[in-house]
């Protein structure tokens, strides 16, 4: 159980996280969301107390984070996966972890074997790919089996076998209870993992919610139909009330739904050769919340992210 | 996929602190290649350059005026080793004690382990300190016996009972590490390596020529506050200038420069954003 209530950094004039609050609760995983630069790092070190905020306060199971008595036995944090000596073995990297916490060294062996890393324990880890990386830096996290878990931007860079095996890892993990609590600017990673969702734009809380709520406050569904008579279509569709865009050979239609689309396209006599309903994805739904918070807007027109 | 929780984990029992953290630090130390280059690096250039110096001496010896040869000092000259060249090493490798984790973004990791930061940077000092000074009297010791042995031509070597050698041999291991803890306390402030041995080798190395340039009445009233005098006034066994306080006085003079940036840092250390 993570609480976060009224925090705010500035970091000189920026303002990185202003007036934030929310919990986070055990048994789920509850994704943080939000576009680069929204403030979702900066909350995650606020919390683990690598920075002081200006304003507010943060505790894991009741405690400011240094006042927990064995913090690796509640807290299990990766904020970054590079965040490691590369000169020091994987076995040793996690052993002076383990120490901090008086863990004992056979947890060491355990995390390396669930972690799938024990044949390369004895190595440096400045030669671990991107993907032994993330399991180093996760097997840490585990390592004082603990009740709360950090996870920042987990599956950056990552195969999808690494993606999937992340992906598992965190339900297995809420499964038995645990709060897991894990940022990405990844709608579409968040939409197969999150059940819960926070989503921040320029420090702020833009939404709190279940999956579900998220989905059902975006725009709702539209109807993607191909015909080689689309102009036609569209007059028909506008007659009826509904709205309807043209691009790459497809008429979007929103207003009407699919039966009334087909319904309006056989009396008008016009063929079709696809008729599909498009459900709002979380992609969708999260740009339409944070559109106006994106920190950095490109300058030049970029293709839509997603698969809308 | 198999549950997470296992059975290799016991109930705590207690909070965490210095122990665990001072077990880790010494973990981190002996598990990067890096400290023990140094190591080596600190003995043989203390131990060689200390008998090259010696042996050098030894063969000029005959060409050396009486006067010169009624002031030698040959447990200073078997020591030099250590400070022409030991205290760089010991201090390239107290700077990186913390300024590694810096690079690295490893103290982000180490602060997630352990929150309380003055344990941590306790610890550092601790385990870096007891390292340094086991070493470096290792280095003292050998590099004294060494260069007594090939001044034993000129009948002017000194042995360990003589008038103030032990506190010269012993003195000598706690100076360079005093020089170690400063870069350490410097590293903490500076958070950068070379930043923090750019400056620590300008106190101690470049800081003693500018002063010796200075007008004789200067340099004199000045001499004694500089942390480089420590290492001349506690390996010197023959002669003792007015101008400066006793060996282990100058090594207290040191010590307290250490003690207050070693403060200023953990203060840093402790407020300043990981």
């Amino acid at each position: 159980m993570i609480e976060v209530r009224g925090l705010t950094k500035r970091y000189g004039d920026r303002v990185a996280v202003n007036d934030l609050s929310f919990s986070v609760e055990p048994g789920t995983v509850t994704g943080f969301l939000g576009p680069n630069g929204a403030g979702k790092t900066t909350t995650m070190r606020l919390i683990l107390g690598l920075d002081s905020p200006n304003a507010g306060t943060v505790t894991v199971a009741g405690k400011r984070y240094e006042d927990l008595p064995n913090p690796m036995r509640e807290v299990g944090a990766l904020l970054d996966a590079k965040a490691v000596h590369g000169g020091r073995s994987a076995y040793n990297h996690l052993l002076c972890l383990a120490q901090t916490n008086n863990l004992p060294k056979r947890r060491v062996d355990e995390v390396l074997e669930l972690v799938g890393l024990t044949e390369v324990a004895k190595k440096r880890s400045k030669g671990f790919s991107l993907g032994m990386g993330q399991r180093l830096g996760i097997a840490g996290t585990l390592l004082g089996d603990p009740k709360v878990l950090m996870f920042d931007e987990p599956v950056n860079g990552l195969d999808p076998e690494g993606i999937l095996w992340i992906r598992n890892l965190m339900k297995a993990l809420a499964a038995e209870g645990r709060t897991v609590f894990v940022s990405s600017h990844l709608m579409s990673e968040m939409e197969h993992t999150a059940e819960h969702l926070i989503v921040i734009g320029r420090g702020q809380l833009l939404a709190d919610c279940t999956m579900e709520e998220f989905i059902a406050r975006s725009s709702g569904q539209s109807v993607r139909v191909r015909t080689p008579q689309a102009e036609l279509l569209a007059k028909a569709v506008a007659m009826a009330g509904g709205d309807s865009s043209y691009a790459d050979g497809a008429l979007t239609v929103q207003g009407l739904n699919a039966a009334q689309v087909g319904d309006i396209a056989f009396d008008s006599g016009v063929r079709l050769h696809e008729l599909t309903v498009v459900r709002a994805s979380l992609e969708a739904a999260f740009m339409e919340l944070t559109g106006d918070s994106v920190e950095y807007h490109a300058a030049m027109p970029v293709p839509a992210v997603g698969r809308n | 996929m198999a549950a997470v929780v296992t059975t290799g984990l016991p109930p705590a029992s207690g909070r965490s602190g210095l122990r665990g953290v001072l077990r880790s630090e010494f973990t981190k130390l002996k598990s990067v290649r890096s400290t023990y280059w140094t190591l080596l690096a600190l003995l043989a250039v203390s131990v060689g350059l200390g008998a090259v110096i010696s042996w050098a001496t030894e063969a000029h010896w005959k060409n050396m005026s009486p006067g010169d040869q009624a002031t030698f000092d040959p447990t200073q000259t078997s020591l030099a080793g250590m400070f022409f060249l030991g205290q760089l090493v010991i201090v390239v490798l107290g700077a990186l004690v913390l300024t590694s984790e810096y690079s690295t973004g490893m103290i982000r990791t180490s602060l997630t382990a352990m929150p309380r930061r003055s344990v941590v940077y306790e610890a550092k000092a601790l385990v870096f300190a007891g390292v340094a000074l086991a070493v470096t009297l290792v280095a003292s010791f050998i590099t004294f016996f060494l260069g007594q042995a090939l001044l034993s031509s000129t009948q002017h070597q000194a042995s360990l009972s003589g008038p103030g050698v032990l506190r010269a041999v012993i003195g000598s291991a706690v100076y360079v590490t005093l020089c170690g803890l400063f870069a350490y306390a410097v590293g903490s402030i500076l958070r950068h390596t070379a930043g923090a041995i750019t400056a620590v080798i300008g106190v101690l190395f470049v800081l003693p020529i500018i002063v010796n340039v200075l007008p004789h009445a200067w340099h004199d009233a000045v001499v004694r506050w500089l942390p480089s005098s420590a290492g001349d006034a506690i390996s010197a066994t023959v002669g003792h200038p007015d101008h400066v306080f006793s060996g282990w006085g100058e090594i207290i003079v040191f010590a307290a420069y250490v003690a207050v940036l070693l403060l200023v840092g953990g203060w840093l250390f402790r407020t300043r954003d990981a």
